[in-house]
């Protein structure tokens, strides 16, 4: 943990929590700091599976801190207290507030100064912050990635109120490993989750495997570097193929995902169309995509499109699809609206060309089967 | 104060009461052995762990099994191809093989007398993740389980404290020898009735923990037809299934509800491979129902506590080798009959007696004529007695919720064959030096021979047995003889 955060901080082994995955870690947090009734505020959009991890056996509420595209979803203080008044007037009490840094959907951080005011913000509040870092080490390019560990040491607050949520499924590809981390720098709730943990240890099997693979320095150490090389350039190659035809995603620099705007394919503005459009992508393109409202997010439009999880291949197939998909709708389109509104990088008469030659390779050409893709049954 | 009240105010109600139960004295006698563990070279005079139901005795075969088979290993130049693969599943109904290989694993643990379905094989975090995910799926906080007394200590955390559900005692007795009675049932099921105690359902272990005895079919049966006339749950712990050394064979209640007429959505297993397999720390729990809609609860549940899909890779391979699991549910048995048949026979020979068992990795022992008076007070005494000077980490009755005072659980199978011979030795010498101090007491002796008779114990004991030869044998008697380094229990450490 300490080396993803680029040495900058020591995490203490008596304070390394197990847990059943991050969802089991989710969990056994919301049952140390929360009644059943009381509730966290949580940013959106935010990972779908909060909903259950969060909600569902401890009966603590969700309320979401609206965040939007206009500052490319910065969560702001005003955002913030706006979401905690809400709260009050609906007579819940707030007990805490989850960040998901880096972030899912969206594959961003957030910068320092965020960081700080939302510790500030906790600490007035006298509530919990809980950062789920799972997707610590997969920040490809900068800017750097900032830890609330690291924060907490600059900014004058009560540790009793933080507590990390950690997780191997993310940086190391590990999701059927169930490794889930709770680390907590309260006594109490470090002491609580423990006896939690009973319910969803880490396999000693496991344990052993991966204590000896992560204190292998050197491994570790080359592992990180290609890890966020292989994400960085997968990353790259997506992004600049979408924005060819016209797709841009919000910049990011983290996560396995790009976080893709389609708001100007809507019919309308509303949540409905985003459905439709779904569907579409779903049905006649054959992507499965995750629609931006199930991430909880304010404005319909957005989609989440995981990059990570496939061979080059099967990548290409996949930017055809969406290159022949964008290229019927385009032709329906007015292409100086499009290039203009979009400010969109477009070299169309070349895509074109590819295009043709590319008719010949449908998507129902045989393609080598995967490993990588068999393995997501 | 200051801190319970900060820390009341800044966490949940679940985080700040003891509801976990580690506070209670079940877990003293393990902080005595934390303190000063014994060791057979390192440390002689430490205290015996007696306490722990872990099953060792056969990890030779399964030593050699793996030896055999590194294909099952994902970390070994033949696994390694199944690396990836089975590193990023995390698909919560679990790899198919190893579904089906601990459903077949089941079936053969009941003498293949059922077949297990492995579409209803769904997974935890181990038993205890188990136990509490079906209260999650069966009940409300503030409903409430009957449970046969004595149980397992931990029952008290599994089933209540993140769930707030309550468990209501169904007190059993030595004089039928805690058989679970219908009236019983019914008589607790009336009381809670009456005080407005929403009873969901029964919780069974069977075998029992901690008596190690196995449930008649007719005891079964009566709690099948129980819960149906009462429209309540039954889950069913058969955690230790495997370790039935003897007859009478285990009946699994999959097995009785098949020629009954009962409503089978209310039956549901809860099963490990902790105890039977000896692996705990793979946290291998099952949940299997026979109601539809609590097996795909309970499934989406399991994301909380899937089985790591490496321990699922590994057993689904060891748990399909039929000869070897054939061979070793035998060869268990039998390791396991004999420890059993070492401990209670050294026992008898100073006039303890215990519950006649065939099951489990403990035996019930009767401390009963030993008690000054029958009260739990005076049974906590006499484990302090047992914990500091006899060393021995055994586990008081009381904290199985057991009604009769006098009662203590020793786990027989954790330890290696000399250790076992220092814990006897260290009984014995207890015993004898009680015994001593008695017969200069002729009116207390007379009062606790009057009680031994009363309880119909069988004592195998006479003045000229305390002088037999054997007991006085130095090699016998010192708890200092020289053990070879044993890695059990070094393993215990």
């Amino acid at each position: 943990m300490g080396k993803v955060r680029g040495g900058r901080v020591k995490f203490d082994p008596d304070r390394i929590v197990m847990s059943g995955g991050a969802t089991g870690a989710h969990e056994m947090v919301a049952f140390c700091l929360a009644d059943p009734g009381e509730a966290f505020l949580v940013p959106t959009p935010y990972y779908p599976g909060f909903d259950r991890d969060l909600r569902w056996r401890t009966g603590v509420e969700l309320v979401p801190v609206v965040c939007e595209s206009s500052n490319n979803f910065k969560i702001t203080r005003a955002a913030l207290e706006a979401a905690y008044e809400k709260a009050k007037e609906a007579n819940l009490r707030v007990k805490g507030l989850l960040i998901t840094n880096p972030s899912n959907p969206l594959g961003t951080i957030l910068d320092r100064d965020t960081l700080k005011g939302i510790v500030k913000f906790i600490n007035e509040k006298n509530i919990h912050l809980i950062g789920d870092e799972i997707y610590a080490a997969t920040v490809f390019m900068e800017p750097e990635f900032v830890s609330i560990s690291e924060i907490i040491e600059e900014v004058e607050c009560n540790r009793d109120l933080i507590h990390i949520v950690y997780s191997l499924s993310k940086d190391m590809g590990f999701p059927g490993f169930r490794v889930g981390i709770v680390y907590s720098y309260n006594d109490a709730v470090v002491s609580c989750a423990r006896k939690m943990s009973s319910f969803g240890l880490v396999s000693s099997q496991t344990q052993h495997l991966i204590a000896t693979m992560l204190s292998d320095d050197d491994f570790v150490d080359s592992f990180i570097v290609e890890s966020k090389e292989q994400l960085f350039k997968r990353h790259e190659y997506f992004t600049l193929s979408l924005s060819e035809v016209g797709i841009g995603s919000l910049k990011s620099n983290a996560g396995l995902f790009i976080w893709m705007d389609l708001r100007k394919l809507l019919k309308e503005k509303t949540l409905d169309a985003e459905m439709d459009l779904w569907r579409v992508i779903i049905n006649e393109v054959k992507l499965n995509v995750s629609p931006g409202s199930s991430f909880h997010c304010d404005e319909p439009g957005w989609f989440r499109v995981c990059f990570a999880n496939m061979d080059d291949n099967t990548m290409e197939v996949a930017l055809l699809r969406i290159t022949t998909f964008m290229h019927k709708h385009n032709e329906a389109m007015v292409p100086r609206k499009l290039c203009r509104r979009a400010s969109l990088k477009l070299s169309l008469s070349r895509r074109r060309d590819d295009f043709m030659s590319q008719n010949m390779m449908s998507p129902h050409s045989p393609i080598p089967q995967s490993p990588l893709v068999r393995a997501r049954t | 104060m200051e801190f319970t009240r900060k820390n009341r105010q800044l966490l949940s109600r679940i985080a700040t009461n003891d509801r976990h139960g580690e506070n209670s004295p079940y877990f003293d006698g393990w902080k005595a052995y934390d303190s000063n563990p014994f060791h057979p070279i390192h440390n002689p005079d430490g205290v015996i762990q007696m306490g722990l139901a872990e099953n060792p005795l056969c990890f030779d075969l399964i030593e050699k099994w793996i030896r055999e088979n590194p294909d099952a290993s994902i970390c070994t130049a033949e696994g390694l191809d199944k690396f990836k693969d089975i590193a990023i599943f995390q698909d919560y109904h679990g790899l198919r093989e190893f579904r089906e290989a601990v459903a077949k694993f089941m079936g053969r643990v009941g003498g293949n007398r059922v077949t297990f379905d492995p579409n209803r094989i769904v997974m935890s975090g181990g038993a205890t993740g188990a136990n509490e995910t079906a209260i999650f799926c069966l009940a409300d906080p503030g409903d409430a389980f009957l449970v046969p007394s004595p149980y397992y200590a931990g029952f008290a955390r599994d089933l209540r404290w993140r769930t707030g559900v309550e468990i209501v005692p169904v007190h059993c007795k030595s004089s039928n020898n805690f058989r679970i009675t219908r009236a019983a049932l019914e008589e607790a099921y009336e009381k809670a009735q009456r005080s407005n105690i929403n009873i969901k359902g029964v919780i069974i272990t069977n075998p029992s923990n901690p008596l190690g005895t196995v449930l008649d079919k007719e005891t079964l049966r009566s709690l099948v037809s129980f819960v149906t006339d009462k429209k309540i749950h039954l889950v069913s712990d058969e955690i230790y299934a495997a370790t039935v050394f003897s007859s009478p064979r285990f009946i699994s209640v999959a097995e009785v509800m098949q020629d009954m007429d009962c409503n089978r959505d209310l039956i549901h297993i809860v099963y490990s491979l902790s105890k039977d397999m000896g692996f705990p720390g793979f946290r291998v729990g099952i949940v299997y129902s026979f109601n539809d809609d609590v097996t795909n609860c309970a499934r989406k549940m399991s994301s909380f506590g899937l089985v790591s899909s490496q321990t699922q890779f590994l057993l689904a391979s060891m748990l399909s080798d039929d000869e070897f699991v054939g061979n070793f549910l035998r060869e268990s048995s039998k390791r396991l009959a004999k420890r059993h048949h070492v401990f209670t026979k050294g026992l008898e020979e100073v006039g303890i007696s215990t519950i006649k068992s065939n099951a489990g990795l403990f035996f019930w022992m009767d401390m009963r004529p030993l008690l000054k008076e029958q009260t739990t007070k005076a049974e906590t005494e006499l484990w302090r007695v047992i914990i500091n000077k006899v060393k021995l980490n055994v586990s008081p009755g009381s904290s199985f919720l057991c009604s009769e005072p006098g009662w203590f659980r020793v786990c027989f199978a954790n330890m290696d064959d000399k250790t076992v011979e220092v814990a006897l030795d260290r009984i014995r010498e207890f015993v004898l030096q009680g015994k001593e101090e008695n017969n200069h007491e002729a009116d207390k002796s007379q009062a606790r021979a009057q009680r031994w008779r009363k309880q119909n114990l069988r004592l195998s004991f006479s003045s000229s047995r305390l002088y037999d030869e054997s007991l006085m044998s130095p090699h016998m008697i010192s708890p200092h003889s020289p053990i070879p380094h044993s890695p059990l229990v070094r393993a215990r450490t």
